[in-house]
């Protein structure tokens, strides 16, 4: 790679993509030196899979932390809780955790491993400058995210992704040396061959990143959708995303980069809109999910 | 949620549970001889209203499903600072104001509006004021399970009063056990 450099102009979402390429790519590389230096099969993914899961295990635990989220009791932010109180049972589930960042972006996120352990969360940005209808059509599209348990199959994707990138790096480094083994070939053979090994599982890697974004995308609609039919009012949901996406476009880049790792649980993606090269998207373009609620909206009214 | 609805991120409309409403009755005896504790006349039905037909929009639209008689002012409508409608009945006697309710409730289901049930609401005062405060028991719809609510201000509550309806109804009504469903339910509309 000739320069590593990315200038903001080329879009935020061309970072997170080359973000997501080179972590892949890292990736491939530890895996590939752990195998060489004779780490055994089954101890790379036993590491793989300890990361993976405690990735998800502490799922809450690292996002309220990324977010400067904390707890709030019903006594620090009654009206916050009024409104989950309502939804959880209306929608007769239970009630997660309720936190609330102080950030100033608008934005709210669901997560925890399980809908025991799911945390609903807030930012102080989203409270002031929604009205509490559009507050809770937010809240009912994170709760949807809790009811749909989008936190596990998300890692579930992700796992499977690196598991079939993986493999294939297993099974052709095995081929390598079982096939190439005492027929005398040069040593350059062998580093064309470790080249293609890892060329093969890149590709693999890429087409798994690109599959779990597809999915991601496809969550949120879920989320939309299941939201807006909890709460009755589809329109709501597209006031509220209209107002959350259009102040985003406002908020200088330097403070929307800081929480670009939390995309994939976010209510809105933290990026400016326009220069989200959709396939590369954890979120759905705006005006995909305003079409579907609207659909909704002229399906509730027959 | 099974794991079909997960797999395809969907989320089935919950229906309400009505059969445990008329429970009631046995527990207004109980409430009397225990806690001194009698109807106020009021109880009040409180769902979130949708958009479209094939949900009530206005108020006129709820009146006519639930046919009232625009004449008879014991049945009032209003919308609470959250957004919820709350229909409430006006009826010396409990037995009627049960009955009332449940029609409301069923005439709901019937229009297909089950799904946005959230509760009703039963006023109940001391018999002899001051005594030990009023109370509002209040019917899940989702969860088919009653508990008690003792606003003292405007959010504050008798959590000790509550406790103690719990331990003399438990046997009448099915209590919600998850303490974290007993919702505040600050300004409500019945007393």
């Amino acid at each position: 790679m000739a320069k590593t450099k990315i200038e903001s102009d080329h879009g935020l979402n061309v970072r997170m993509f080359l973000t997501g390429l080179g972590l892949v790519a890292l990736y491939a590389i530890i895996v590939s030196v752990m195998l060489s230096l004779g780490v055994s099969v089954v101890l790379v993914v036993i590491i793989a899979g300890a990361l993976i899961f405690s990735q998800y295990y502490f799922s809450d635990k690292v996002a309220m932390f990324a977010m400067h989220a904390h707890e709030v009791t019903p006594q620090q932010e009654p009206r916050l809780h009024e409104i989950v109180d309502r939804l959880c049972l209306l929608a007769n589930m239970e009630k997660p955790r309720v936190g609330v960042s102080e950030m100033d972006m608008p934005n709210a996120f669901a997560t925890g491993r399980n809908p025991n352990h799911a945390v609903i969360c807030a930012t102080r940005g989203i409270m002031n400058r929604l009205n509490d209808e559009e507050l809770e059509a937010v809240l009912a599209h994170e709760l949807s995210h809790v009811a749909h348990r989008d936190v596990a199959v998300m890692t579930i994707a992700s796992g499977v992704g690196m598991l079939a990138g993986l493999v294939s790096r297993i099974a052709l480094f095995g081929a390598m040396f079982g096939g190439g083994g005492g027929r005398g070939r040069g040593g350059q053979n062998i580093v064309l061959l470790e080249m293609a090994t890892m060329l093969v599982s890149i590709v693999i890697y890429f087409i798994a990143f690109l599959l779990t974004m597809a999915l991601s995308r496809y969550r949120e609609l879920a989320a939309d959708r299941s939201g807006a039919i909890l709460i009755g009012k589809p329109s709501v949901l597209a006031s509220a995303l209209v107002h959350v996406t259009g102040d985003i476009g406002k908020i200088p880049r330097t403070d929307l980069r800081k929480s670009e790792g939390m995309n994939a649980f976010f209510f809105a993606p933290a990026l400016a809109p326009g220069t989200a090269a959709n396939l590369f998207s954890t979120h759905p373009s705006l005006e995909r999910r305003l079409d579907q609620l609207n659909k909704l909206e002229k399906e509730l009214n027959g | 949620m099974g794991l079909r609805d997960t797999i395809f991120g969907r989320t089935k409309q919950v229906a309400p549970n009505l059969d445990n409403l008329f429970a009631l009755s046995t527990a207004a005896l109980t409430l009397q001889s225990e806690l001194d504790l009698v109807t106020s006349g009021q109880g009040g039905l409180c769902f979130k209203a949708g958009s479209g037909e094939s949900t009530i929009t206005t108020d006129d639209d709820i009146k006519e499903l639930l046919d009232f008689d625009s004449t008879n002012n014991k049945v009032t409508l209003t919308t609470d600072d959250l957004g919820f409608k709350w229909l409430v009945v006006n009826d010396p006697d409990l037995e009627a104001l049960v009955t009332r309710i449940h029609a409301a409730d069923t005439s709901m289901v019937e229009h297909g509006l089950g799904p946005r049930l959230l509760c009703a609401v039963f006023g109940f005062v001391p018999k002899t004021p001051p005594g030990e405060g009023s109370v509002r028991l209040v019917y899940l719809m989702k969860q088919g399970t009653f508990y008690p609510f003792a606003p003292t201000g405007p959010s504050q509550r008798n959590n000790e009063l509550e406790l103690r309806v719990r331990s003399f109804l438990s046997t009448d009504l099915p209590i919600e056990k998850e303490l974290s469903r007993w919702m505040a339910l600050w300004n409500l509309p019945v007393n």
